[in-house]
């Protein structure tokens, strides 16, 4: 038993320290939303041109208005670890 | 100068020489500046220049546009109408109608006055938006903030204000969870999102385009490394044209916002 123990703290303690910069991390999971999101709004807005080429006008400015507001909150995901970074 | 770029400025930090001091990635150290002149802690310093240079360009370039007006245009008052027009005409009165036209000037200047600034990022001498410090975008969206809130209670009353946040005949369990929410909506959430919008589009912008330049510079040998400086700088010509479009659909999302914001104090109801 004690050679078990032995070895397995000695395993533990020579395991490498990851060295994650959690910041990139989340960076990454906080584009997938707004990924999905403005892949749907520009999607939609295409198929809407197409169904109808004369509120072609009204459906871009819209969607224009709807990208940027899905586009804020991937930019927050990349600006808040520059925010927190010598907090912790 | 940024007080990074300082740092390796003088040295051959290139990555075949014999410096070997690694990649001098952008951070927030690229947005600090030395000031230029100090007047006891008052430190003015390069956005603060940038901020006072484009408020004279577009001071300069309505007062030349409207300052003798002629019923047949010349070139400046021509381009200085399609300006306006365009606020007028796709920002002002879909989000307030006729009544709003006297909020005109308040949106002209707005929208003006962050494309300019937005443009310093890639004019040569100047190239950082001065937007991308949080202060430029925070007093900006201080003052909608307040604008919006006080025209909303003035108009509607502090009753109307809070019962315009719901559709009517919203049955009660639903009310419960809309209405906290509503509320941190319109007191919170719009003007952070609204100030930091604009600051992270910019922040993120700078620190792209200045990653790709110092990789072009950091990347220079005499050999493969004109190679991979080319490719780099070529990344920095498509991100430029990138940021050009979305400096000015940064402008025009503030603006629309902030009519739409103000707007909603006209509304009567839903």
């Amino acid at each position: 038993m004690l050679d078990v123990a032995l070895a397995l703290t000695t395993a533990a303690a020579a395991t490498p320290k990851l060295d994650i910069n959690f910041g990139a991390v989340g960076y990454g999971l906080a584009a997938i939303g707004p990924g999905i999101g403005i892949g749907l709004i520009f999607g939609h807005g295409v198929e809407a041109m197409a169904r109808q080429p004369e509120a072609a006008g009204l459906i871009r400015s819209n969607m224009y208005i709807g990208f940027a507001l899905t586009e804020a909150l991937a930019l927050i995901g990349i600006v808040i670890p520059f925010i927190f970074h010598g907090v912790g | 100068m940024a007080s990074d770029v300082q740092a390796f400025a003088g040295g051959g930090c290139h990555i075949f020489g014999s410096n070997h001091c690694g990649y001098p990635a952008p951070s927030l150290n690229s947005f600090l500046f030395k000031p230029i002149f100090s007047v006891g802690s008052f430190h003015f310093d390069k956005p603060m220049l940038l901020a006072l240079l484009s408020a004279a360009v577009v001071i300069a370039f309505f007062w030349a546009a409207f300052a003798k007006p002629k019923l047949v245009p010349g070139r400046a008052q021509n381009l200085g109408e399609m300006g306006v027009l365009f606020v007028r005409d796709q920002i002002l009165r879909p989000m307030m109608g006729k009544e709003g036209d006297g909020y005109l000037p308040f949106l002209v200047s707005l929208f003006f006055f962050i494309w300019v600034m937005n443009l310093m990022e890639i004019i040569p001498v100047a190239q950082f938006p001065a937007m991308s410090r949080i202060a430029f975008p925070a007093a900006l969206m201080l003052m909608v903030y307040v604008t919006y809130n006080f025209l909303s209670i003035k108009r509607l009353g502090l009753a109307g204000y809070f019962r315009g946040m719901v559709p009517t005949g919203v049955p009660w369990p639903i009310l419960l969870i809309l209405a906290p929410v509503e509320i941190a909506q319109y007191i919170i959430v719009r003007p952070f999102t609204l100030a930091v919008r604009l600051f992270a589009n910019m922040f993120a912008g700078h620190i792209l385009v200045a990653v790709f330049t110092l990789a072009a510079w950091y990347l220079f040998s005499l050999g493969v490394g004109l190679l991979f400086s080319a490719t780099s700088f070529i990344l920095v010509i498509a991100l430029t044209l990138f940021e050009m479009l979305i400096q000015a659909l940064q402008a025009y999302i503030f603006t629309i916002l902030t009519a739409q914001y103000i707007g909603g104090a006209y509304e009567t109801g839903h």
